[in-house]
């Protein structure tokens, strides 16, 4: 319930953060919203001996388009995206996926950043980054470098932020038009996270599928795409049975979790089901969107 | 640290520990006992309170986060000895047992009606997935926020 | 009762809402006094293991700490107490304050740390040092049982509490068999429960050196129980020992308990001189507050082809965890009392073991004991209609008992009841043909759609003494305090915790005197203030505490009334007293004339004695016995295993209602409750004893949107064991909802083959059903 006591800084610069993640290391944990971190320090699963708190580098909380792409600043909260015109208009996979995180509370704090660095297994956003190709803006000792999504969740709870870079902000190009997207997800009956989700994001082209990049979380120990899956997609037809076949293989060839609240059988099988059906969501909501 | 907290219209400047919790600040340092802490994981969302007109949950929320910001507690709600609308339909609608999610609850719904997501009946069951209440069964939270919703609007 | 009924029986609004929404309410943790210490409370990382030491200097040293205790400084202190009517014998070992060379459960207090802030307890804490010796452990009643397995406390080499079988009816089971046509079997697990008041319980205790008096402020539902055993415990008298429950957030049993913490703060207030102040975080909310529930048995029933029931054999393990708390045995023995259900069955043999496990205490959650026999004979009359091919409603029509009151096997008589009505009612207002019908399309469609019922008796108003599964205690009290202004303040022995009754009792008192609302104070909860009581539990407010309430209402009335006549110059026979008025031949006074006048006493007749006020003890005659049908309709989605509950329809009779608000209140919440064990809810350890859902992150409490709204009706069949006519409502919807909703999703899977799923019915289990269902078809081909 009382965390550990630890000192606390409010940097006033990006500059001024690293340098301090930098002299601290391992003992700072970096703070945007709080919604993963500071649960770990009341249950004393974290014990920082420095929190660095990016509340005061505003820019950091910008969404905005730029061109093709958006940028999408770390610090924003899940409301921010969910709410944003920009995202909305240019990438609404991403405001619906913001929608289907935690609860109002979580939303209206947590941020975008904070959930990707932390990254829960089971959490939504890595599966909207990978169907999206995202790519994640890291600042650090040595400046700026960019992680595409497929290479940034690495392990359960691993991301591939090194200690002492900050997560700064998200890319996201501007998907391939017509496109058509969808995040199907079932919920974990307590916490509200993941069983397993599939994000979804297509580019049709008449009666077929030009492109399919997905994303699903709650199955292995990090997000992943289904590629077999995204193979069998592309060029395929509309159909439901198509798209059925094409989606029996979305665990395949993934080591599938296993806990208290689904075993691996049944979560590989949900993996399947709800890329079938988030294919299907978008097919259907694009085409209700054309006529 | 020095903290300065805009609680209930009232500034509060204090000096606190960096791990003291927002929760702990109001109870504990201002004596805002309305504002109740019933888990440890930020779901049972007894604790929230609305910063800057947000809810959040203060349970999960460092005071020294909230320097600069305002909060509203349960204690702020009523204004000059009138019931705030949901504080009204919460009673008329018996949307209270023991009356311990009861502020939380109070609080998240009369977010969810200001940010115009009240609008039907499953809108409000998911609006309230943060608050978990143990007594009512929730339907009668439901029919109150539902009644303030309309009311307000 | 007096003709004039202006409250009862009216929604009308609660008087307590007023501080709880604005958040003026005090809870435990709202308390604080001059001085407060905080206690943070170690507990055993380990399920299992002897302890080999205990360093505590660098917690003592600690900046901040004033005391840090172990097991060896309250050595003194009694047994946590457990009481039982269990008629076989129970072996009961000392249930420690602070764990004695050994450790039974993951969360076992060890040691305790007091300090000037709840910051420095809490860092304190970790510099406990404890050298534990894992031993192996026994997780389940059966690896307890096993052979070899080890052994919990010393002298109980078999880990068991007790072996207890209750056989009765105008059958022996040898002759039930023999005249049924078949005997059909099912194992049936009820999965342990957690019940989550929304309150951690929390304790502050201070110690006053010149009176020597003791002030405990606790979460619990029992006050008086809390004080008379703690006082036991600490060897203190009774006298020097206050308890009150302040605003109490829930308690659905978990708070019907006398706990380690509430003996331990009062044991360190006196120690250091301080006031001191626990308050139970969540996790030790999971890890030390009773759970619920946590039978396994294997029930047999004796039936004949045209569907009548002749016997029920019911062969249980109850999983009692480590050490009993207050009611642990007693869970079982209700199961076994209520296995009649609401039907007329001429044998039942309950054959229950009781195990001790290396976990947390098992014992009264909503229901206690019946939501677990409920479950048992719904599921039976399901499994039975299925197997005969007859629709569930007619099995249970053709079961029901004709008459009241009726004897079951078990030796309960059954007090009143209309259980044809409140089926009838359910089938008519559900429309059960219709859905029958419409589930017939679908079925027709390959979509998954069931209908589920439970017709469920509970046995509430807890109790008769002689009866009472605590081994007494059944009665309860009020006290009618009347003021000279004719105000009046009402001190009940029940202590509501969100049931209402600051208004349900203020009705009734104010109907029987003819009184505002507003004139009328429920004050409870404060052994100084209150006479003796024993506290809300076991739906017994109204039927209990209310009936006390309604006879010290009559003598106050029977009272005044002689003044009144005295004061009109006529005889008490004379009087009437209607609408707050007494009325004589030539005369009338107000009541609050006649109040003012009993405390000026100048104008009293000889020998009458002044002052308004009367305490009346109810000791019932009987259990009441309240009853209902539920009716659940679900859609399972076979892609994913989800249920979509399409309708939740509950017909309740719980008797007289004071409140119908209230009894709403209580209805929803209670089958919120039973769907959450039905769908959603588990305590689950692992091998070694480590508690897997200790947060609400993996313990699901139902939420708002995982919840249908609920339709409920009543039927109104007064009790006669009660002038009120009450029969009790608090736990009716727990106890009636999971079978309904059970029954419904097994009627759903019917068509694969699929004749029985356990609790909860987690989309996994339900997906992994299916396919075994599919697997067996296609292997029947």
């Amino acid at each position: 319930m009382i965390p550990t006591s630890f000192d606390y800084v409010a940097p006033e610069s990006l500059d001024e953060a690293v340098a301090l993640l930098q002299k601290h290391g391992d003992d700072a944990k970096v703070l945007t919203g709080g919604q993963s971190l500071i649960p770990l320090l009341r249950l004393r699963l974290a014990r920082p001996g420095v929190v660095v708190d990016l509340r005061k580098l505003s820019d950091l909380g910008r969404i905005e388009s730029a061109g093709e792409a958006l940028e999408i600043g770390a610090a924003a909260t899940h409301a921010e995206v969910m709410n944003s015109a920009a995202a909305l208009e240019k990438c609404p996979l991403l405001s619906e996926t913001a929608g289907e995180i935690g609860d109002v509370q979580v939303r209206n704090t947590g941020t975008i950043g904070g959930s990707l660095v932390h990254a829960d297994p089971a959490a939504d956003w890595p599966a909207a980054m990978l169907a999206l190709g995202a790519t994640m803006v890291l600042s650090g000792p040595q400046g700026e470098r960019a992680v595409a999504a497929e290479d940034f969740f690495v392990g359960l709870l691993e991301s591939a932020a090194q200690p002492g870079e900050i997560l700064t902000g998200i890319r996201v190009t501007v998907p391939r038009q017509p496109a058509a997207r969808a995040y199907r997800k079932l919920a974990q009956s307590a916490s509200g996270f993941a069983l397993a989700g599939a994000a979804v994001q297509l580019a049709l082209d008449g009666d077929t599928i030009a492109e399919a990049r997905i994303g699903i979380t709650g199955v292995a120990e990090h997000a992943y795409r289904p590629r077999e899956v995204e193979a069998a997609l592309t060029g395929g037809a509309l159909d439901a049975s198509s798209v059925e076949t094409a989606c029996a293989s979305a665990a395949e060839g993934v080591e599938v979790l296993e806990d208290i609240h689904a075993g691996a059988a049944y979560r590989g099988h949900l993996a399947s089901v709800l890329t079938k059906r988030a294919v299907l969501a978008a097919i259907e909501r694009a085409h209700g969107h054309a006529s | 640290m020095e903290i300065t907290v805009s609680v209930n219209g009232k500034p509060e400047r204090r000096d606190v520990e960096p791990r003291l919790l927002l929760c702990y600040f109001l109870r504990d340092v201002l004596g805002l006992t309305g504002t109740h802490v019933g888990c440890e994981t930020s779901l049972c969302g007894a604790c929230t309170v609305l910063v800057d007109g947000k809810a959040v949950k203060s349970c999960t929320r460092l005071a020294v986060q909230c320097d600069g910001q305002e909060v509203t507690t349960i204690e702020g709600l009523a204004r000059n000895g009138e019931l705030h609308p949901m504080q009204a339909a919460f009673r008329e609608h018996h949307g209270l047992q023991c009356g311990f999610c009861t502020p939380g609850m109070i609080l998240a719904a009369v977010d969810l009606v200001d940010s115009g997501e009240a609008r039907d009946e499953t809108a409000v069951r998911h609006g309230l997935e943060g608050n978990l209440c143990r007594c009512t069964g929730y339907q009668n939270i439901v029919t109150a926020v539902l009644e303030a919703a309309g009311s307000s609007s | 009762m007096s003709g004039d009924t202006s409250y009862i029986g009216k929604p009308v609004r609660r008087k307590e809402d007023r501080r709880m929404i604005q958040g003026l309410a005090t809870y435990v943790e709202d308390v604080d006094l001059p001085g407060l210490h905080h206690v943070a409370i170690l507990r055993s990382p380990f399920a299992h293991a002897r302890i080999d030491g205990i360093r505590r200097e660098a917690a003592l040293a600690f900046e901040g700490v004033v005391d840090v205790i172990t097991g060896e400084d309250t050595t003194h202190i009694g047994t946590v107490p457990r009481s039982t009517v269990l008629p076989e014998e129970v072996n009961s070992p000392r249930t420690p304050v602070l764990a004695e060379g050994k450790v039974r459960f993951a969360g076992e207090p060890v040691a305790a740390v007091v300090a000037t802030s709840k910051e420095a307890a809490r860092d304190a804490l970790e510099l406990v040092e404890v050298d534990y010796d894992p031993l192996p452990v026994a997780s389940e009643p059966e690896a307890a049982l096993a052979d070899g397995a080890p052994v919990l406390h010393e002298g109980i080499d078999d880990n068991l509490a007790f072996d207890w079988t209750l056989a009765g009816g105008e059958l022996t089971w040898g002759d039930a068999r023999e005249r049924a046509d078949r005997v059909i079997e099912q194992r049936l697990v009820h999965q342990r429960l957690a019940p989550i008041a929304m309150e951690p319980r929390g304790v502050v205790a201070r110690f006053d050196p010149g009176t020597e008096e003791t002030t405990l402020w606790t979460s619990t539902q029992i006050p008086h129980f809390v004080r008379t055993f703690v006082a036991i415990m600490l060897s203190i008298p009774e006298t020097k020992l206050r308890v009150i429950a302040p605003d109490v957030g829930g308690g659905f049993g978990s708070k019907l308990n006398v706990y380690r913490e509430e003996a331990l703060l009062c044991f360190l207030a006196r120690r250091t001189g301080k006031p001191v102040k626990w308050i139970e975080r969540r996790s030790e909310n999971f890890q030390s507050t009773i759970h619920g529930r946590g039978q396994t048995g294997d029930v047999q029933v004796a039936v004949t082809s045209d569907g009548k029931i002749l016997g029920i054999h019911y062969d249980v393990l109850a999983d009692l965890g480590a050490y009993h708390q207050l009611l642990t045995p007693a869970m079982p023995a209700i199961t076994g009392l209520m296995l009649s259900g609401a039907y007329a069955i001429p044998h039942i043999t309950i054959h229950v073991r009781g195990v001790f496990t290396n976990r947390m205490s098992t014992d009264a959650y909503r229901g206690a004991g019946r939501p677990e026999a409920t479950y048992v004979v719904e599921r039976v009359a399901d499994l039975v209609a299925a197997e005969l091919d007859m629709d569930p409603v007619e099995l249970r029509q053709r079961n029901f008992p004709s008459e009241f009151p009726y004897e079951t096997a078990t030796g309960l008589t059954y007090d009143s009841g209309d259980y044809v009505k409140a089926l009838n009612k359910a089938i008519e207002v559900g429309e059960y043909a219709g859905l029958r019908a419409q589930q017939a399309e679908a079925r027709a469609e390959g979509r998954l759609v069931g209908i589920g019922l439970s017709s469920y008796v509970e046995i509430c108003a807890l109790g008769p003494s002689s009866a009472m599964p605590s081994g007494g205690f059944g009665w309860d009290s009020a006290t009618v305090q009347v003021h000279p202004t004719g105000s009046v303040s009402v001190l009940t022995g029940v202590s509501p915790h969100g049931q209402g009754q600051e208004t349900s009792f203020a009705q009734i008192a104010a109907d029987k005197l003819g009184l505002d609302l507003d004139q009328v104070e429920v004050k409870h909860g404060d052994t100084h203030a209150v006479q003796y009581g024993v506290g809300t539990f076991g739906s017994r407010g109204i039927a209990v505490g209310g009936v006390a309430l309604y006879r010290a209402l009559e003598q106050v009335i029977d009272k005044a009334t002689r003044l009144a006549a005295a004061l009109l110059e006529t005889e008490a026979d004379q009087v009437r007293f209607e609408g707050g008025v007494f009325h004589g031949p030539d005369g009338a006074l107000a009541f609050g004339e006649v109040a003012f006048a009993a405390h000026v006493a100048k104008d009293l007749p000889p020998g009458f004695e002044p002052g308004l006020r009367a305490t009346a003890f109810y000791e019932p005659e009987n259990f009441t016995f309240p009853f209902g049908t539920h009716l659940c309709v679900v859609e399972v989605d076979p892609e994913l295993g989800t249920i979509d509950i399409q309708r939740f329809l509950a017909v309740d009779d719980c008797g007289k209602v004071v409140n119908p608000m209230l009894v709403d209140g209580q209805i929803h919440g209670g089958i919120a409750q039973g769907l959450g064990q039905a769908l959603l809810e588990r305590v689950v350890y692992d091998d070694a004893g480590q508690l897997l859902t200790g947060t609400l992150m993996d313990y699901a409490v139902p939420k708002a949107h995982q919840l249908p709204r609920f339709q409920t009706e009543r039927t109104e069949t007064p009790s006669p064991v009660n002038p009120l006519g009450a029969k009790g409502v608090g736990e009716a919807g727990t106890i009636g909802a999971t079978p309904a909703v059970v029954n419904a999703v097994v009627d759903a899977l019917r068509p694969l083959g699929v004749r029985h799923l356990d609790m909860p019915l987690t989309p996994d289990r339900i997906w992994t059903a299916i396919q075994a269902a599919e697997r067996s078809k296609v292997g029947a081909r």
